[in-house]
């Protein structure tokens, strides 16, 4: 077992950190939270209401962005992004140059992301959050392969969407801070 | 970075149609496979070869070849079907893009089922083009031609749609190849004897209407619980992983 007795909420306006050393369980956490993992039990609940049973409605307001972000490799940056957005709400290919031009993908919006460097690749899934809409957002490690600079302006992003009122679950071992940043320290139980 | 100013959270109304989704699903796995088409031709390419080789191997004789034909050619349209079900699923599982289809607010199942037209669009349906020439090749007559294309019409999307719950549910295993198969074999068979048994029924001379009508009653049957299935198994694979 990973964890038990685990309680806790996440309310708009805030960041909250999942820490805990490796292989503690930030990620199956946040699959957790997701609904891509159903090994636990308990209650998880969506604005009062039981997730499981508001799926579709809960789907349609989160956004997850994992260890493996869903860029497909033999596609453009473009492509990929309008693939990755589209299901989710009607989107101008205009927004989409837009996201991926603040995310300093300048000049290889329509080279296969196959010939982009890591760091790239994982810039053409944080475009997502540029343009995302969705209240809550759950990024996995979102600080992997990003250079400081690009670090710093996640952390900007990341408050200025609290400072908007949506909520955020990040797990990283960067050292984040943030004012008014609440956190769950995971390993705990695993150590007694 | 600089983010655009966005709207106070509120529940969104209902934004993208399943259609408009299962539509972005189908364009992207053929944009995906036309960037790598020598994947493609590998099916192909299997199917011609097995035909062509069986004559060879066993007998040239037209009477030999008029008989087995359509069998031969049915044998190898379902393994090459088969060679093809591993890729349905793992490169999405691999790079993280299936998670996120998981994760989308439409019903899985119509998502898996626009994914499995797209795996029938690239494998099935060239099968079903490239029949007719093998079909003159081992002596069938027109009619039996014509028979056995509509067979293969309806019957691969079948083959593609049951080895679509194969492929997720073996998805979170090293090596899938070998359980795939053994899932998958047992349930082709019904497709492979009715398919064949068509085209014996038009050399012979005799009506095939049941014949047909039962393989589309395969195909309905698959198209309405398959997608369940295989929604249902891709969920605990990434529940596994």
């Amino acid at each position: 077992m990973l964890f038990r007795d685990l309680s806790f909420s996440i309310l708009p306006g805030t960041v909250t950190r999942v820490e805990g050393a490796n292989g503690t369980g930030k990620t199956t956490l946040l699959r957790i939270l997701a609904g891509l993992n159903d090994a636990w039990s308990g209650e998880l609940l969506w604005c009062g209401k039981s997730r499981n049973w508001h799926r579709e409605e809960f789907l349609r307001n989160v956004l997850y962005l994992g260890h493996r972000p869903g860029i497909k490799a033999l596609l453009t940056p473009m492509e990929n992004l309008r693939a990755l957005v589209a299901p989710r709400r009607p989107v101008a290919d205009s927004v989409l140059h837009q996201a991926l031009s603040g995310t300093g993908l300048d000049g290889f919006h329509d080279v296969p992301c196959r010939r982009l460097s890591a760091g790239q690749q994982r810039r053409v899934a944080l475009a997502r959050l540029l343009i995302a809409d969705e209240p809550l957002w759950l990024l996995d490690e979102v600080f992997t392969a990003i250079d400081a600079k690009g670090v710093s302006a996640i952390e900007a992003l990341l408050q200025q969407r609290a400072a908007e009122g949506g909520a955020v679950v990040v797990t990283t071992h960067h050292e984040l801070q943030l004012p008014g940043m609440r956190s769950i320290k995971l390993g705990e139980v695993a150590a007694q | 970075m600089n983010a655009e100013t966005r709207p106070l959270i509120k529940p969104q109304e209902s934004a993208v149609s399943t259609v408009a989704a299962m539509r972005a699903v189908f364009s992207r796995d053929m944009k995906v496979a036309f960037r790598q088409r020598q994947d493609l031709l590998n099916p192909l390419l299997f199917f011609v070869m097995v035909v062509t080789l069986f004559p060879l191997g066993v007998s040239p004789e037209v009477s030999f070849l008029r008989e087995a034909g359509a069998g031969i050619l049915w044998v190898a349209a379902l393994l090459s079907v088969l060679l093809s079900l591993d890729h349905l699923f793992r490169h999405d599982f691999d790079d993280g893009t299936l998670e996120q289809l998981v994760l989308q607010p439409q019903p899985l199942f119509l998502l898996v089922l626009a994914k499995t037209l797209a795996h029938w669009v690239l494998t099935g349906l060239p099968l079903v083009l490239l029949a007719p020439v093998l079909g003159v090749m081992v002596h069938l007559d027109g009619n039996s031609i014509a028979v056995l294309c509509l067979t293969l019409l309806i019957g691969t999307p079948v083959l593609s749609l049951i080895g679509a719950i194969g492929a997720a549910l073996t998805l979170g295993l090293r090596s899938a190849g070998v359980l795939l198969s053994l899932l998958i074999i047992p349930l082709y068979i019904p497709v492979l004897i009715f398919g064949t048994g068509t085209v014996a029924a038009a050399t012979e001379g005799a009506p095939v209407g049941a014949y047909v009508a039962l393989m589309g009653a395969f195909l309905v049957l698959a198209i309405t619980l398959a997608p369940f299935a295989a929604a249902a198994a891709l969920k605990i694979s990434l529940s596994n992983s």
